[in-house]
């Protein structure tokens, strides 16, 4: 356990430097679909916060008695059971949000951001880096998704939150809130990303 | 008869090609991006999803339809045993819909590998790395939740879907997402001839180019309640055809 990442590592480590959209490319699903709007995407990203948290503190938890062949079935049922308490909550207290979100709550199930992270951390560390992996992790995912979000509600509609932040005269570029206005935007982003990342580490290097 | 052909057909056709899986409802991204370089894999991928996308189709229109649903006949019956026959029959279970939808589709995996590992070798050593990674692939999980909501969500019992429709959404989604898979390792064959700047090599050109497929595919919207229209002349089924707008809000 020597060499294992200190909880702070792990919760700083799931923001930036290993951010599970932008670097590890996972969870792709959610990132791609529910980033029309700034709010589906908060709403998205607190009920994964919610799941993972969850899933890597039970997992941890119960981290000495899984058996290593039937751990996958055992993280995804237990990912499972709290998808079903996020989704039931959500549509018990947002239910316009959640009509919004449709099936892609429950697709978070299968969103690989939890599954890794219970495989990646959870079933080797104790309880607060695992709980600490998870929030630093998801605040990583909230960061992406609403950083795409924020440049398609913004192209799009000319609004983001429902306030008008491009004059009137600005023609929204519908395409941006529609299916491939996603793939784009997040391909652009993607490569600005790799972009800065290599440039700052070319000047690191230098010096 | 005739018009159940159609609706079918349409079904299918709507799965497939005009609602693709992947470049409209982006489920099953993770494989679209990761298993795209050759076609030859991207093929034998996307058989892999068709066949189990099938199975996991059959399965969960069955639990749906005699355990899930409010007043399914099985849990119904199980039920009265301990309880009065009017309690028994407004059991409802669908809350646990997506725990036994990922353990079939779990299971399911797990004994087509073994079944295809044993009777069909050539076939294990085509699919085999994929099977166990068809797990997680979101498109199985969305067909499973797509054909939930057509049983539990409609307003009149006459509307539920049946097997037949079930397992034509799935195969449809998984035709559409093998389409999708195989044209965009064509392209990215290709892809790895050009000058792509450094940035962007790997997934971020992927995705652009996904999203100019995307776009293409757009072209096709609004053909299913075209094709219905026209196929379907009779008043009462044209009010019927919904265009799927969800995704697109």
């Amino acid at each position: 356990m020597a060499d294992q990442p200190t909880a702070a590592e792990r919760f700083i480590q799931g923001i930036l430097p290993e951010n599970p959209v932008f670097r590890q490319i996972l969870g792709l699903c959610p990132t791609l679909a529910v980033t029309n709007g700034l709010k589906a995407a908060i709403t998205m990203s607190a009920a994964v916060m919610f799941v993972l948290f969850c899933a890597n503190v039970m997992i941890s938890l119960i981290r000495n008695l899984l058996k290593p062949h039937l751990r996958i079935v055992i993280f995804t049922l237990t990912i499972a059971t709290f998808v079903t308490i996020a989704d039931r909550f959500l549509a018990a207290y947002v239910y316009q949000m959640s009509k919004v979100l449709g099936p892609y709550i429950p697709l978070i199930i299968v969103n690989c951001i939890i599954i890794c992270r219970c495989e990646v951390c959870a079933s080797k560390q104790g309880v607060v880096a695992a709980g600490a992996d998870a929030i630093g992790q998801s605040l990583g995912f909230c960061l992406a998704l609403s950083s795409i979000a924020i440049v398609r509600e913004i192209l799009g509609t000319g609004k983001i939150f429902d306030i008008r932040v491009l004059p009137a005269v600005w023609p929204d570029w519908v395409i941006m809130v529609l299916p491939p206005g996603a793939f784009l935007t997040f391909g652009l982003l993607l490569g600005l990303v790799n972009w800065y990342s290599a440039r700052s580490q070319q000047t690191a290097g230098g010096k | 008869m005739l018009s159940y052909l159609i609706d079918i057909f349409l079904i299918g056709v709507s799965a497939a090609i005009i609602n693709n899986f992947v470049l409209y409802y982006f489920v099953g991204i993770c494989p679209f991006v990761g298993v795209s370089r050759k076609i030859s894999t991207a093929f034998g991928m996307g058989c892999a999803v068709i066949f189990v996308i099938a199975i996991a189709a059959v399965l969960s229109w069955t639990i749906t339809a005699y355990i899930l649903m409010p007043g399914a006949p099985l849990s119904a019956y199980v039920a009265g045993m301990f309880m009065p026959a009017e309690a028994a029959a407004g059991i409802d279970l669908t809350i646990l819909s997506y725990i036994v939808y990922i353990f079939a589709i779990a299971s399911s995996v797990q004994f087509v590998e073994m079944y295809v590992r044993k009777f069909f070798p050539p076939l294990y050593k085509a699919l085999g790395v994929y099977l166990p990674l068809i797990t997680t692939n979101c498109a199985i999980l969305f067909a499973c939740l797509v054909i939930m909501s057509k049983i539990t969500g409609v307003d009149n019992p006459a509307d539920a879907w049946d097997l037949g429709r079930a397992l034509t959404l799935a195969v449809g989604g998984g035709i559409g997402f093998t389409i999708a898979i195989v044209i965009m390792a064509g392209i990215r064959e290709e892809l790895n001839l050009c000058d792509v700047p450094k940035p962007f090599q790997g997934v971020a050109i992927a995705l652009i180019t996904a999203g100019i497929l995307s776009l293409g595919f757009m072209g096709f919207t609004g053909v299913d309640s075209g094709l219905r229209k026209a196929m379907m002349p009779k008043p009462e089924v044209v009010a019927q055809a919904q265009p799927a707008t969800e995704a697109g809000k």
